[in-house]
């Protein structure tokens, strides 16, 4: 048996490591400041994919990925580490995207790969911390979604059995194909970039990053398998209403800067009444509960 | 998100080595690959981007997954049970990791599933290896015994163990026994050949690394009645096979993860590797070798991690009011540690260089007859890589053996404590002045390249190197050390009718010579990377002080003296 799987990847920036350049004085991010890096959770998801790639050999990987054309470094990170080929979905109309107008297109990309099994994405993205395109996308596609998974164990009998991570433990369902996955960032780390796969592909590139250099286009032409796809709007037949800015109902009133202003610490004497206080304050201001 | 390989950007100083250029065009045969297989450079310029990537991979595994490891590995150590050694949890990640970034069988052909690396960036990746946890390079080093079977074994054994090798399946060399250690022609495993012309091995095998591995290589008597070497052959032996069971394993000071095993066996089946007889005196005497050179990155990268901690924990830690770093008593010993760091690098890699052209030159004279002058350039080469060796290893190990007793001392009290990660360096440092050949032994393989003159003839040809003219002063002090290790070579050779003189003299010479040739290398590294000029003028001057201490004793010694410490 052998499986035809997407992966969903999103390039974001690094807010993991957030200096004080990062944010724009309007409160959005600062994208130049932070480096572009492959979604933590994303890479996740690769890894179980390039796992079952292991277990039913013949399988093919392919990664698609939306946003600007330097997303190609996406594929790139995905073909060194195992992947069989990508796609970088990119257009000016599909700029300004909420969640709804992104998992439409990249739902339409999918239709557009075709003939898959399992498509696989992170839980959520660092920069957004959403966790609906997944979800949206199966929506869209009319699939059966399994989300927070951490490891797809193996497909037997038309069905995925996958390991959930839940609130008090775990899970384990069965699923049949072809569906979508959300794997959660307690599955196993990403394999590294292999070698050899980082020497053959090196020099991939979409015909955007080419340019104007003709050798590298004909390089591309000499050798396709460095060839990274790049597909617009009108190549996934995607209706415009629905991409971009003008398909998102999403609208952003205001962003607050939240800014910690306590100082002082506060000793607290260890007996149970004043735990007991301590509690009931912090339930009060909505430090927790 | 640590990368050990771009964090330390005296690697890549290394890498860009002018001679890099010929070595990649040799080992690459001018490219030829390029059109056959889809991860081979079509040009120098080409190779030398694919090293670098491939050395961030190393760096990025080694910074984020061994050497968080190292620790959890160093307390849980390997263990054995039924006859078999098993890795801590920690070290079979490493391995997974390691594996799956293709980093195995670096150095083999393409044709046998290799990444055909040259020596100088294989080593490299040793060098970072060590410093995430020296007990994990000896496991994944040893894919260094593919080498032997690339060089000796039949074309038909290459297809079969090399490609798995490539896929990471772990190797070990067999030689040590209860009664052969330094002394390997003593070795007295029994190999018997059966009518159908098939061995068996039987007998003991003591302190080998990585013993449960996969492939191993084994030393065996194949020559009944002989008692010497020359009744020694090399043998393959597959762990798939069975007839070999791990008794026990070592209880050691460091390098823990490593499991060193007794091994036992029973009838055995093995294959001959190369031809008979030459098992010890040929096939033995290259493994070493390369053995060696990977001992020398291990202790350079233990060095780097010595050196490192002290740092950062001088730069932390507050006394007097200050971090200690500003006492000159505390960083006079930490920029001696950067010193000799640098120092031990430039030798390793001016080595692993030499080993580059030679072995190069080796393996196109199995395809076809070299030229008058590639001949001549071999043997040159191939000297300087024999010279060269034993000073890299014995040097290196050392040094740093002092650097990770110095970092001990930056920390105080702390460091005696199993808080810090420097008391594990301190115990993982103490074995590479030992294995492989003790330091002791280095010094024997080095000696006849003080008496032949091969060091000195290296060091005139570094003085007509160009050099740096702000580092006139240094260089003034080295063409000083070179005229004082002339000297004293000479004055030894006069006393050589005195019994045992040139023996006991020999480590003093061959620490002059590796020294000052050490410092000829630092002004070369000062000349191509101004970054080298500091580590440059602060090595050159305590090398000196040695090298004149070594002088001085030397010319105030009656040879006769030598029996006041005979025991």
């Amino acid at each position: 048996m052998s499986l035809n799987i997407i992966v969903l990847a999103k390039q974001v920036p690094d807010t993991r490591n957030v200096g004080k350049d990062a944010m724009k004085e309007d409160g959005t991010i600062n994208r130049s400041a932070l480096p572009a890096i492959f979604n933590p959770e994303d890479l996740n998801a690769l890894e179980q994919a390039l796992s079952l790639k292991d277990k039913y050999p013949g399988s093919k990987v392919t990664l698609l990925t939306m946003g600007p054309p330097r997303a190609a470094d996406i594929v790139r990170e995905g073909l060194f580490r195992g992947a069989d080929g990508g796609v970088v979905l990119s257009d000016r109309a599909f700029a300004g995207a909420d969640t709804l107008a992104t998992s439409y297109a990249l739902a339409t990309a999918a239709r557009k790969i075709g003939d898959f099994d399992i498509i696989i994405g992170g839980r959520q993205a660092i920069d957004g911390d959403t966790a609906q395109v997944g979800p949206q996308i199966a929506e869209k596609l009319g699939l059966p979604q399994v989300t927070y998974a951490e490891e797809i164990q193996e497909v037997k009998d038309g069905c995925a059995v996958i390991t959930r991570r839940i609130e008090s433990g775990v899970e384990t369902v069965s699923c049949p194909l072809p569906l979508v996955v959300t794997v959660n960032g307690s599955a196993a780390p990403c394999r590294p970039r292999n070698a050899k796969a980082l020497m053959k592909y090196k020099r991939a590139a979409s015909l955007t990053e080419a340019g104007v250099d003709e050798a590298m286009k004909a390089m591309l032409e000499s050798k396709p398998y460095l060839k990274v796809e790049e597909w617009n709007a009108a190549y996934v037949d995607a209706d415009l209403e629905q991409c971009g800015l003008a398909g998102s109902p999403t609208k952003v009133k205001c962003i607050e800067n939240v800014v910690f202003t306590a100082k002082d610490a506060r000793n607290v004497p260890a007996t149970d009444e004043e735990l007991e206080a301590l509690i009931k304050e912090l339930i009060e201001n909505h430090t927790i509960g | 998100m640590a990368n050990f390989y771009t964090d330390n950007p005296e690697l890549k100083h290394h890498l860009s080595h002018p001679l890099m250029e010929k070595i990649v065009a040799l080992k690459e045969r001018d490219y030829a690959d390029a059109d056959k297989y889809d991860y081979a450079p079509s040009d120098f310029a080409d190779a030398m981007d694919s090293y670098d990537r491939v050395l961030e991979v190393v760096g990025e595994i080694c910074g984020d997954i061994v050497a968080e490891n190292a620790e959890d590995v160093d307390h849980e150590g390997a263990s054995c049970s039924d006859g078999r050694a098993h890795y801590a949890a920690g070290t079979k990640v490493n391995l997974d990791a390691t594996r799956k970034a293709g980093l195995m069988g670096m150095s083999m052909p393409r044709r046998l599933g290799g990444l055909n690396f040259p020596v100088t960036p294989y080593i490299m990746a040793a060098d970072i290896v060590s410093r995430a946890d020296a007990g994990f390079e000896n496991l994944w080093g040893l894919q260094d015994c593919a080498e032997t079977i690339y060089e000796f074994a039949n074309e038909d054994q290459k297809q079969r163990f090399i490609p798995r090798v490539c896929e990471g399946e772990t190797m070990s060399m067999d030689l040590t026994e209860p009664d052969a250690g330094s002394d390997l022609q003593s070795v007295m495993l029994k190999a018997t050949q059966k009518p159908d012309g098939s061995w068996v091995l039987n007998g003991v095998k003591r302190f080998i690394t990585n013993g449960d591995a996969d492939i191993h290589l084994v030393l065996a008597r194949s020559e009944e009645g002989t008692k010497d070497g020359r009744g020694l052959s090399m043998f393959i032996y597959d762990k798939r096979n069975g007839g070999v069971t791990v008794r026990r394993i070592e209880n050691k000071m460091g390098i823990k993860g490593s499991p060193t095993c007794e091994l036992v066996y029973k009838d055995a089946p093995a294959e001959l590797c190369g031809d008979r007889k030459l098992g010890l005196i040929k096939y033995v005497m290259a493994l070493m070798n390369g053995a060696r050179l990977g001992i020398a990155a291990q202790s350079v990268g233990i060095s780097e991690l010595a050196w490192r901690e002290a740092l950062a924990y001088a730069k932390d830690r507050r006394q007097f009011g200050k971090a200690i770093i500003e006492f000159p008593a505390v960083s006079e010993i930490i920029s001696t540690m950067k010193a000799k760091l640098d120092a031990s690098r430039s030798l390793l890699y001016e080595c692993a260089r030499f080993v580059d052209v030679y072995k190069a030159y080796e393996d196109i004279a199995k395809e076809r007859k070299l030229t008058p002058e590639e001949r001549k350039e071999m043997k040159y080469y191939s000297r300087l890589a024999d010279a060269f060796t034993p000073l890299a290893k014995g040097l290196s190990s050392e040094f740093c053996n002092q650097n990770a007793y110095d970092c001990i001392q930056i920390h105080g009290g702390s460091g005696f404590m199993k808080d810090y990660a420097c008391e594990r360096v301190y115990r993982d440092a103490r074995i590479t002045s030992i294995y492989e050949g003790t330091t002791q032994l280095q010094v024997v393989a080095a000696i006849r390249h003080v008496t032949t003159g091969t060091y000195l003839s290296r060091m005139e040809e570094y003085k007509a190197m160009p050099f740096n003219e702000e580092d006139a002063a240094v260089r003034a002090t080295l063409e000083e050390m070179t005229a004082m290790y002339a000297k004293a070579v000479e004055t030894v050779d006069a006393g050589k009718e005195q019994p045992g003189f040139v023996d006991f003299m020999a480590r003093r010479l061959v620490e002059m010579a590796g020294f000052t040739i050490m410092g000829w290398l630092m002004l070369q590294d000062a000349a191509r990377t101004r970054g080298f000029a500091k580590s440059a003028g602060v090595f050159v001057r305590w090398a000196h002080a040695q090298v004149a201490g070594h002088a001085d004793f030397i010319s105030r010694f009656n040879p006769a003296e030598v029996e006041a410490y005979m025991a």
